[in-house]
């Protein structure tokens, strides 16, 4: 297809080729001509969502993309418009979320001369980023777009960056759409080496206590129903990496929850009772795994990924199997013997075991007795939120609680700035959610600090018509931090007192949005049931006590093995 | 496809010089992607050298790293995910020809320090490339073992300025890379 137009049409024309949606974006100097090309689109499926700051865009497109499974896509302006989605870049890059941002740029003869707005944003998010393109010329865009979404969504998943001189936006030139493009060093590995498949069948069949690790990239790759299938065909129980929440049912009875600094204790323990781990699109993590040295020590340690350098980056394996962990699942599936008995009393064994430290633990980490907890709070959410509603979590506490005490029930159904750990990712990225599959509700539980760092994208959520939840777990503290101080630094506070500032309720509502303060469990109960039913945003500010801590506890540093279960 | 065909990897923990040949995309922003990659890793590079190859369209990159077999195999994986690094051989002393040039100038007022330098450079198979009343400057072609012998031979003179570009390899014998 050859036609004459400007670079900026061409983009939109591109992007409608890869059928976006959605756009997240904030116009300005350098972008000018792009969102004059979307005020002229006719008919298009294309959305966009004006944002109150760039870096909710990016996060926004992170949390579209991780619910869709398809890349998310962010515009800005240069300069300040494209540094401020730095940090949600970086966010989406730490846990292989493929994002397109596209920015404006200076115009190519200003660019070096330090113009205004000028920013080197290609070398700024060069250390965050799978890839950059800079057109130095309009017909290169929609080679360059279809790329872009290429190597955003295939292999090991990630950001690209796409930075358009304003003048080469401005170009009017004959364009070219290509139907298939080949990017020559990059060769995602997609079905793995069948060799190395067998070679961690065996290994997983002589095992007497297998257990499988499963990590974000069973989510990225879809793979839930391989991973249960070969769970249940070996009786194998599953305990996840925190990227790894909800990849696994965890209700199912083989489902023990994430381990790491703040897993679930059982999961903590009986990970350290395997001989044998198979790790599937995990990375080990220092968060994960505590001690790399301690961790898997002596036992075979499998590993599944999509991304060759995982293998031995962190910890050294037995077996590596590389490739998209959902045909590698799929494969290993079938090489395990029709006639195979699974083992009636490695499960008994493992499920009684299970059975005795979720008692024994039930026991020692003790609930604060108080009439809301964030553990009662979370407990509540569950009961009342639809299986396959959408949860997301901003960074702290509120994050571990909700580890720690909402099972993920639907696969697939839960995210989290893990890598990064960013302070402000869950708001927004609900309303991403919320923009990929709006026939669910979505609840980001919130901490009050992380809250604040991005509120203001109420205004999208209540303009945009997409309707989220904030389950605010308000301790009017940077708890997280406090818990550190409490424990590391002998109660000196520093810096952690939000005060009861602002009032969020408030606040909501000159939103537009609804709200809900709660005092009891009883009143929590009809603020969700409300919040659900509702086609408006809602906040449900639920005060909590700021001296709650989070247990267990893996201090940094340390092993799993040296777990605390309370003060 | 993996990138790397013929990866030398061996069993030693030791650490030990590797030549890394590195075929590139020859466009804007490649060795700024690679050298940022370098200080963001941690990785020590002894050298980096970069030139067009036989096609215009690419370059070949030739890195020198001393370094145990399991930082290797991380560079290079590392390496590999760049998206603009089409093919990474990983040589070694035995199976590739390697040679550096250095230009080294060295104080040379009396003129028996001249003819003595230029003995010395002639052993080493140099070429004196300037020459005035206070300086001789040498041309040394070799490896990077050999100029450094040469640097110690002749630093009782007093070198005062030296430039090495660093090693440029290629791998001995029948060609394997198919681009
Ligand atoms: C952008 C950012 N800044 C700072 C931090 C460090 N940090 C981690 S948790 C935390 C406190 C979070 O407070 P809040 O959102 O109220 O959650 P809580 O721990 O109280 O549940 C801070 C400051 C961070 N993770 N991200
Ligand atoms: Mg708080």
């Amino acid at each position: 297809m050859m036609n004459e137009m400007s670079g900026a049409a061409a983009l939109m024309a591109a992007l409608e080729k890869e059928k976006v949606d959605y756009i997240f974006g904030l116009p300005g100097g350098a972008n000018l001509p792009i969102y004059d090309a979307y005020d002229a689109l006719v008919d298009s499926k294309i959305r966009h969502v004006l944002v109150r700051h760039e870096q909710s865009a990016a996060h926004m497109a992170d949390g579209y993309a991780r619910i869709k499974r398809k890349a998310g896509v962010c515009f800005a302006t240069s300069g300040p418009g494209a540094t401020n989605l730095v940090t949600g870049i970086a966010t989406a890059y730490a846990d292989s979320s493929p994002i397109i941002a596209v920015t404006g740029q200076v115009a190519l003869p200003m660019i070096g001369k330090d113009a205004f707005q000028e920013t080197d944003i290609i070398g700024v998010t060069n250390p965050v980023t799978k890839y950059a393109f800079q057109p130095r010329v309009a017909n290169e865009i929609p080679e360059m777009v279809k790329k872009s979404f290429y190597i955003a969504e295939s292999g090991r998943p990630g950001p690209v960056l796409i930075d358009i001189p304003k003048d080469v936006q401005q170009q009017v030139t004959r364009m070219d759409f290509p139907e298939y493009i080949k990017v020559r060093g990059y060769n995602p590995i997609v079905d793995a080496d069948l060799s190395e498949i067998n070679k961690a069948c065996e290994m997983i069949l002589k095992a007497e206590k297998p257990m499988i690790m499963a990590g974000g990239g069973v989510i990225l790759s879809g793979a839930f129903s391989e991973l249960q299938t070969l769970a249940e065909l070996l009786s194998i129980p599953v305990v996840t990496t925190f990227k790894g929440k909800g990849a696994f049912p965890e209700n199912h009875p083989l489902a023990l929850g994430p381990i790491g600094m703040h897993g679930h204790a059982e999961a903590n323990k009986m990970v350290q009772e395997a001989d044998c781990i198979l790790a599937i699109g995990a990375r080990f993590s220092d968060r994960t795994v505590g001690r790399f040295d301690e961790f898997g020590k002596d036992i075979n340690v499998i590993h599944f990924d999509v991304d060759p350098a995982e293998i031995g980056k962190n910890k050294s394996v037995n077996a590596a199997v590389i490739g998209d962990v959902k045909s590698s699942l799929r494969s290993l599936i079938k090489l395990i013997p029709k006639n195979f008995k699974t083992n009636e009393e490695i499960s008994k064994l493992w499920l009684g075991r299970k059975r005795e430290l979720v008692n024994y633990y039930e026991d020692s980490i003790k609930d604060y007795s108080r009439e809301i907890t964030a553990k009662k709070a979370l407990k509540k959410l569950r009961e009342i939120l639809p299986a396959d509603g959408i949860v997301t979590t901003e960074v702290g506490q509120c994050q571990m609680w909700a580890s720690l005490h909402f099972d993920v029930i639907s696969p697939g159904t839960f995210f989290s700035s893990t890598g990064l750990g960013t302070m402000g990712f869950g708001f927004p990225a609900s309303i991403g959610a919320k923009a990929a599959r709006n026939n669910v509700p979505v609840v980001d539980i919130a901490g009050d600090g992380s809250f604040n760092m991005t509120e203001n994208s109420l205004a999208v959520s209540v303009l945009e018509e997409l309707p989220v939840i904030v389950f605010l777990l308000n301790n009017q503290m940077l708890g997280m931090v406090a818990q550190w101080q409490r424990t590391f630094y002998n109660r000196r506070y520093s810096g952690v007192h939000q005060k009861n500032c602002p009032d969020y309720c408030k606040l909501a509502e000159s939103y537009g949005a609804q709200a809900y303060r709660v005092g009891s469990m009883a009143e929590l109960d009809k603020a969700l049931k409300g919040a659900i039913k509702s086609d408006v945003a809602t906040v449900i500010d639920i005060p909590i006590d700021p001296d709650e801590d989070v247990y267990p506890f893996v201090a940094p540093g340390t092993g799993l093995k040296d777990m605390i279960i309370g003060a | 496809m993996q990138k790397n065909k013929n990866t030398i990897f061996d069993d030693e923990n030791d650490d030990k010089l590797y030549i890394l040949s590195v075929i590139v995309e020859n466009k804007p922003g490649v060795l700024f992607r690679i050298t940022n990659l370098f200080r963001s890793r941690n990785f020590n590079i002894e050298s980096i050298t970069v030139g067009i190859t036989e096609k215009p369209d690419l370059s070949r990159m030739t890195i020198t790293t001393v370094s145990d077999v399991k930082t290797l195999e991380q560079l290079v994986k590392q390496l590999q995910k760049l998206i603009d690094v089409i093919q990474i051989n990983v040589l070694n002393k035995e199976n590739a020809v390697y040679r550096e040039l250095a230009l080294i100038k060295m104080n040379a007022k009396d003129p028996t320090t001249r003819i003595e330098i230029a003995n010395f450079a002639s052993i080493y198979r140099g070429n004196i490339m300037d020459i005035s009343n206070e300086t001789i400057t040498v041309e040394i072609i070799g490896t990077p073992d050999k100029i450094d012998a040469f640097k110690n031979l002749v630093s009782n003179y007093g070198i005062i300025q030296v430039a090495r570009t660093g090693v440029s390899a290629l791998p001995r014998g029948a060609v394997n890379d198919h681009l």
